[in-house]
């Protein structure tokens, strides 16, 4: 996460293959790492990890269904790892995901339920379009305030975590309940016209995926235009953006603007391809998760895929760990923060290993 | 709104359950404010209070002493603050996502330690909590008697510790090596006094008083643990910590303005208030995030904060 490990100059081709796989190396060893420290967790609890871990396997990839699940999954770890990896790589800490994720969720499914007599893909597209904006305009709440006003980013986008699940909690029960719900926390279905398209049969895999790709490319792209460049000068020295006459209180915005909407897209995804309609748990643990994807992928487009496909089959077999093998899904939590801790100290750790 | 119940002493019990709020931000503030003096930002304070609360109740479950409790979560605290140290300090990593590693960490480990220690059952463990102990004379004075010395002993040890911390900091050696290794570490290192040892010192008085801080909640105020029953409360404490100008007593003064936004919107919530009890949650974030607006804009940080020293590179 250096500037050093960044691809910096524009006769680099778009994919640094040797850093990237330099990094690949580092990270797989932080990741049996932290499979280690949580396998010695479970024998000193009088647990055997190999048949824990056994049962993680078999949950993630055991069947055509479960492969296709971890796909499911690694859909909205790619989005908000894109997200985090655009707004860290600016140092602008926005840890907001969670909630970003909730309004993107909200405003689409408002728009589903509200906007009627469009056909059905101008009515997908401006659900889409709702679900960015949600999504941008909470992220941009935490922007303002940190690009104007210097309230520190990773306190008030926390903070805003917590008023968005209330937010959603009150909405569910309250204004957006589905009257024939039984008066569970829940809002009515979207139309069955605007689910998203299934991309294996009888499997949940849904066009969300392929969003999620094309947000990742997209991403490459990003990092080799005029705005990504500002955006990486601005993180690398604020002192060096002034300097070069760059407005950072914009640039922020822009990258604030631009994470919440990959974010608010998350929650569009989940909604639309998986849950037809708002439910409390829509974003829980999704935010944690994206920043450990992007870290683990430092930062790089290409790496968080691979590292939000590892991500998903870790929480896909880890329920099926917790169904199957009576260990708590929270194993993964652990690993989690293993991973963080171990990719960050790194350079001193490997320093031969690589 | 049930305004008949609004009386003198419904009035009074507020501003008390207000200080009651304020006391687990207070002790992980007071904590943050010896850390950031030092240069560094432990934004970890979160997953280090949620493995004091851990810590303390399993350590009181089972010898059924709380004091026992406390200590285990100030000693696990420490050595959650180790591991931030060891991170942003030794390994020199960026302190923002090395603290949300140790948040992230210790959200997991103090979840997955839970299920392990007790498994799943229909009726939580539950241990007795610090009982109210009134000071003599001082709990007699009109509103503030109540307010200020009629609660657990834990609140007190807070108060006592905004004493302690203001003289370590601004009256010992230490406490000035402190202060200068987060405004010019280079100007102490060039005085023979080792960088390295003062930060790590910072860090670990930082993670046992907010091991102690998570451990109020279990041990003085609820009797149960669950996960992530902290709620962002280390994030509020390093909000107060900008707010206090990283000075012991006005952390005092921050933990009570969150404390207060709490206890209203809980006072709220019996008055039957006419707002749906969801947005009233959202109150204490909304305060934390309006009074960091406020006061950041003049917020001076120490020199050195959040920049890993090494020597040569200035």
């Amino acid at each position: 996460m250096t500037t050093a490990e960044r691809s910096q100059s524009p006769a680099q081709p778009l994919v640094n293959w040797r850093a990237l796989w330099q990094n690949l190396v580092q990270a797989a060893l932080s990741v049996v790492l932290s499979l280690v420290v949580g396998g010695i967790l479970l024998l000193l609890s009088g647990r055997n990890p190999l048949d824990a871990y056994e049962s993680l396997l078999y949950g993630a990839f055991g069947t055509t269904d479960r492969f296709t699940e971890t796909l499911v999954k690694a859909t909205p770890l790619l989005l908000i790892a894109v997200s985090v990896s655009i707004s860290f790589r600016c140092q602008y800490w926005n840890i907001g995901a969670e909630g970003q994720m909730i309004l993107g969720a909200i405003f689409s499914v408002w728009v589903a339920l509200n906007v009627t007599g469009l056909p059905t893909l101008p009515h997908l597209a401006l659900c889409f379009v709702a679900g960015a904006l949600g999504g941008a305009l909470w992220s941009l709440i935490a922007g303002f305030l940190k690009a104007y006003l210097q309230a520190n980013e990773v306190i008030t986008t926390s903070m805003l975590n917590y008023i968005a699940v209330y937010l959603l909690a009150y909405l569910v029960r309250g204004p957006m309940i589905d009257p024939g719900g039984f008066n569970f926390p829940q809002s009515r279905l979207i139309p069955e016209a605007l689910e998203l398209p299934r991309l294996v049969e009888r499997t949940r895999l849904n066009t969300a995926f392929i969003v999620a790709l094309v947000a990742a490319a997209l991403a490459l792209v990003f990092w080799r235009s005029t705005w990504g460049r500002r955006t990486e000068i601005v993180g690398a020295s604020r002192r060096v953006a002034a300097h070069v006459g760059l407005n950072i209180p914009r640039t922020m915005l822009l990258v604030a603007g631009l994470s919440g909407a990959l974010t608010g897209i998350a929650g569009w995804g989940e909604i639309f391809g998986l849950h037809f309609r708002l439910i409390e748990e829509i974003a829980r643990g999704y935010g944690t998760l994206g920043i450990v994807v992007a870290l683990l992928g430092g930062l790089n487009p290409v790496a968080m895929a691979i590292s939000a496909f590892l991500f998903a089959s870790l929480v896909v077999g880890g329920n099926a760990m917790e169904r199957n093998a009576n260990v708590p899904f929270a194993l993964v939590d652990v690993i989690q923060g293993c991973v963080i801790l171990l990719v960050l100290s790194r350079a001193y750790l490997f320093k031969r290993a690589s | 709104m049930n305004w008949d119940l609004v009386t003198y002493s419904f009035v009074v019990g507020v501003l008390a359950s207000a200080v009651r709020w304020a006391t687990p931000i207070l002790f992980a503030a007071l904590g943050e404010v010896f850390t950031e003096r030092a240069g560094i930002l432990n934004l970890g304070l979160e997953g280090i209070m949620l493995m004091g609360a851990l810590s303390g109740f399993v350590g009181a479950y089972n010898t059924g002493s709380l004091w026992v409790g406390v200590l285990v979560a100030a000693a696990t605290g420490m050595v959650m603050g180790l591991l931030m140290a060891f991170v942003s300090v030794t390994a020199k990593a960026n302190q923002v996502v090395a603290g949300l590693g140790i948040t992230i960490l210790g959200t997991g480990l103090s979840t997955l330690l839970f299920r392990l220690f007790f498994g799943l059952r229909t009726k939580p463990p539950t241990i007795k909590t610090f009982g109210t102990e009134p000071i003599p004379l001082l709990s007699e004075i009109p509103v503030l008697g109540r307010m200020f010395f009629n609660h657990n002993i834990m609140v007190y040890l807070a108060f006592i510790l905004v004493g302690v911390g203001w003289f370590v900091l601004y009256r010992t050696r230490y406490g000035l090596a402190l202060r200068a290794v987060g405004e010019r570490p280079e100007a102490v290192d060039t005085r023979g006094l080792n960088v390295t040892r003062l930060r790590y010192s910072a860090l670990l008085i930082g993670g046992a008083l907010a091991g102690i801080g998570g451990a109020y909640l279990p041990l003085a105020n609820l009797g149960l643990f669950w996960t992530q029953m902290t709620a962002g409360r280390g994030f509020i404490a390093v909000a107060v910590v900008v707010f206090s100008r990283w000075d012991p007593v006005r952390a005092l003064l921050g933990a009570l303005v969150f404390g207060g936004a709490a206890a209203l919107q809980t006072a709220l919530q019996t008055l039957e208030a006419p707002i749906p009890s969801e947005l009233l949650l959202m109150m204490p974030y909304i305060v934390t995030i309006i009074v960091l607006v406020i006061v950041s804009r003049r917020a001076e940080f120490p020199g050195a904060f959040a920049v890993p020293y090494s020597r040569g590179e200035g």
